[in-house]
């Protein structure tokens, strides 16, 4: 029992890693039409960085805080990369893998290969239900929770956060209203560098990051959030909780050389699922 | 169909030749890659006026429009506006999954004020629909949001393009009444796009015909109903809408 609590509890905050990289996923797809495979590259450099500030001696809550800020000036870099030329969606998609690429090397160059980490949130484990739980688990959950909610309440309710989703609606209505499109799709890349950035500040201290874990990260992510067809946050959150739990159970009860494989497969059978659906009811159209 | 006649005529010295025109477009080329679309036209709105442009499917009325709005850039040619103009797209083009509030607060972007207060005033329908998902309503109350959304942009020159598409006779007599009062109350300039020459001629005073990207024909509409080559494409027994 004690032994499937703490896979759930690991599940769930690997979860709402993927949830915040989905999201990032579905911010960016939504506004832009772009699927921005360099979403794990935020994950990595926002860890990394928070690395380095802390190793020069920056305090604990400013080293996280500026790791995010880079985050989404790095994503904001990579959305002017992608969006402000006049590529299509297949050449964007490529232009944000080779940025991932790009991201990997420069990782490499300045942080090495060697696995890094830091301390997380100091203090004695926390008991829940019988079980221990390192308290950093409880902040990767608590503020996962915490920010997307806040940015479900500001795009559901701000001004700026409906005029996104009049650009995600229909461009071409958005740009007669005046609503600067590309503007509205670099505030988009932002979100999603500081959404990723946060998944690294908040994830590092609990599994190690390389400087290629972004391709691992980046292709969960994007399977949590084609749940939702790569348009709806709530989806894409509970396609990060399955994926994340599915793949902590599949590593402690059978083996963690396939937990990638079996979310994987999960992913495909979603699909394929969905797929199924849609031409049944194409079919009583 | 009985349609409200237009009261006011343009004030003097404003309009065609006059001094004042809140738009005047002056050999406009546009082209798609090797397509030309827009040929050397030529027009001008004045202050308070109603304007129709008539002319077939395909003709480049709406390129006309989106170069007007700025979507589209021209080859050459000049376009030069005095005052702000908002664009109702062909189709309505609304923001469907959000509520009729939002998609009018979404017109006023780059407004002072996003208060719909006016638009509501103007049409009272709308208001009782507020919070209802625009992409729900009927195709005269969309058509009603996207007058109203473009209102709200405070606009000198409104830009409408295909008003009675897919509505009922009834439902456009409705908002063609909504549309000449505010032209009267509040010195509105109006470009009306339309495939219907009949509607159009007889909501506007004066008029251009547009075929193939060039101006055909152009004058106060009473003279263009009377042309036997006007009467024969757009009045006729084969009106195209």
């Amino acid at each position: 029992m004690s032994t499937l609590a703490q896979y759930l509890i690991t599940g769930v905050s690997q979860g709402f890693l993927l949830a915040l990289l989905a999201t990032g996923f579905v911010i960016i797809y939504r506004v832009t039409k772009v699927v921005n495979f360099a979403q794990g590259a935020f994950v990595v450099l926002g860890g990394f960085i928070a690395y380095s500030l802390l190793g020069v001696g920056v305090p604990h809550g400013i080293s996280e805080l500026l790791a995010v800020l880079a985050s989404a000036a790095i994503g904001l870099v990579f959305g002017a990369v992608t969006i402000l030329g006049k590529m299509g969606p297949t050449a964007s998609l490529m232009t944000t893998i080779g940025l991932a690429i790009f991201s990997e090397a420069i990782a490499m160059l300045v942080w090495g290969t060697v696995p890094l980490t830091f301390s997380g949130l100091s203090g004695h484990d926390i008991e829940i239900g019988g079980v221990f739980v390192q308290p950093q688990y409880l902040l990767l959950i608590g503020v996962s929770i915490v920010v997307l909610a806040i940015l479900w309440l500001v795009l559901d309710r701000t001004y700026v956060g409906k005029a996104m989703t009049a650009c995600a609606s229909n461009p071409y209505a958005a740009r007669l209203s005046g609503i600067n499109v590309k503007a509205m799709g670099l505030l988009s890349f932002a979100i999603g560098g500081a959404l990723g950035g946060l998944g690294g500040v908040l994830v590092t201290p609990l599994f190690p990051l390389t400087y290629d874990s972004d391709v691992n990260l980046a292709i969960l992510g994007f399977a949590a959030a084609i749940v939702g067809g790569l348009t709806s946050p709530g989806l894409a959150l509970a396609g990060g909780l399955a994926f994340g739990v599915t793949e902590e159970l599949v590593a402690g009860y059978w083996s963690a050389a396939n937990q990638t494989a079996v979310a994987l497969g999960l992913m495909i059978l979603l699909l394929l699922w969905q797929s199924h659906r849609r031409q049944r009811v194409e079919q009583f159209v | 169909m009985v349609l409200p006649q237009v009261a006011s005529s343009p004030p003097a010295g404003v309009g065609p030749g006059g001094t004042s025109p809140i738009l005047s477009v002056d050999g406009l080329v546009v082209r798609y890659g090797a397509a030309v679309v827009l040929d050397g036209v030529s027009l001008e709105v004045g202050a308070g006026e109603m304007v129709a442009l008539i002319g077939p499917n395909g003709a480049g009325k709406t390129t006309l429009l989106n170069t007007l709005s700025g979507i589209l850039s021209a080859s050459s040619g000049t376009i030069v506006r005095r005052g702000r103009l908002a664009h109702v797209p062909e189709g309505r083009e609304l923001f469907p999954e959000l509520c009729v509030d939002d998609n009018l607060r979404l017109g006023a972007w780059r407004a002072a004020s996003r208060d719909p207060a006016e638009v509501y005033e103007l049409f009272p329908k709308l208001q009782s629909l507020a919070r209802r998902r625009a992409g729900n309503l009927s195709g005269g109350e969309q058509q009603m949001v996207a007058i109203g959304r473009a209102l709200m942009a405070k606009p000198e020159l409104l830009a409408i393009d295909e008003l009675s598409q897919g509505l009922a006779p009834t439902v456009v007599q409705e908002i063609s009444r909504y549309l000449v009062r505010l032209n009267v109350e509040t010195g509105l300039s109006v470009l009306l796009v339309e495939q219907n020459a009949r509607l159009a001629l007889e909501l506007c005073p004066r008029a251009y015909v547009l075929e193939t990207g060039r101006i055909v024909a152009d004058g106060p509409s009473g003279h263009l109903r009377e042309q036997p080559a006007v009467q024969r494409a757009y009045l006729g027994g084969h009106v195209t809408t």
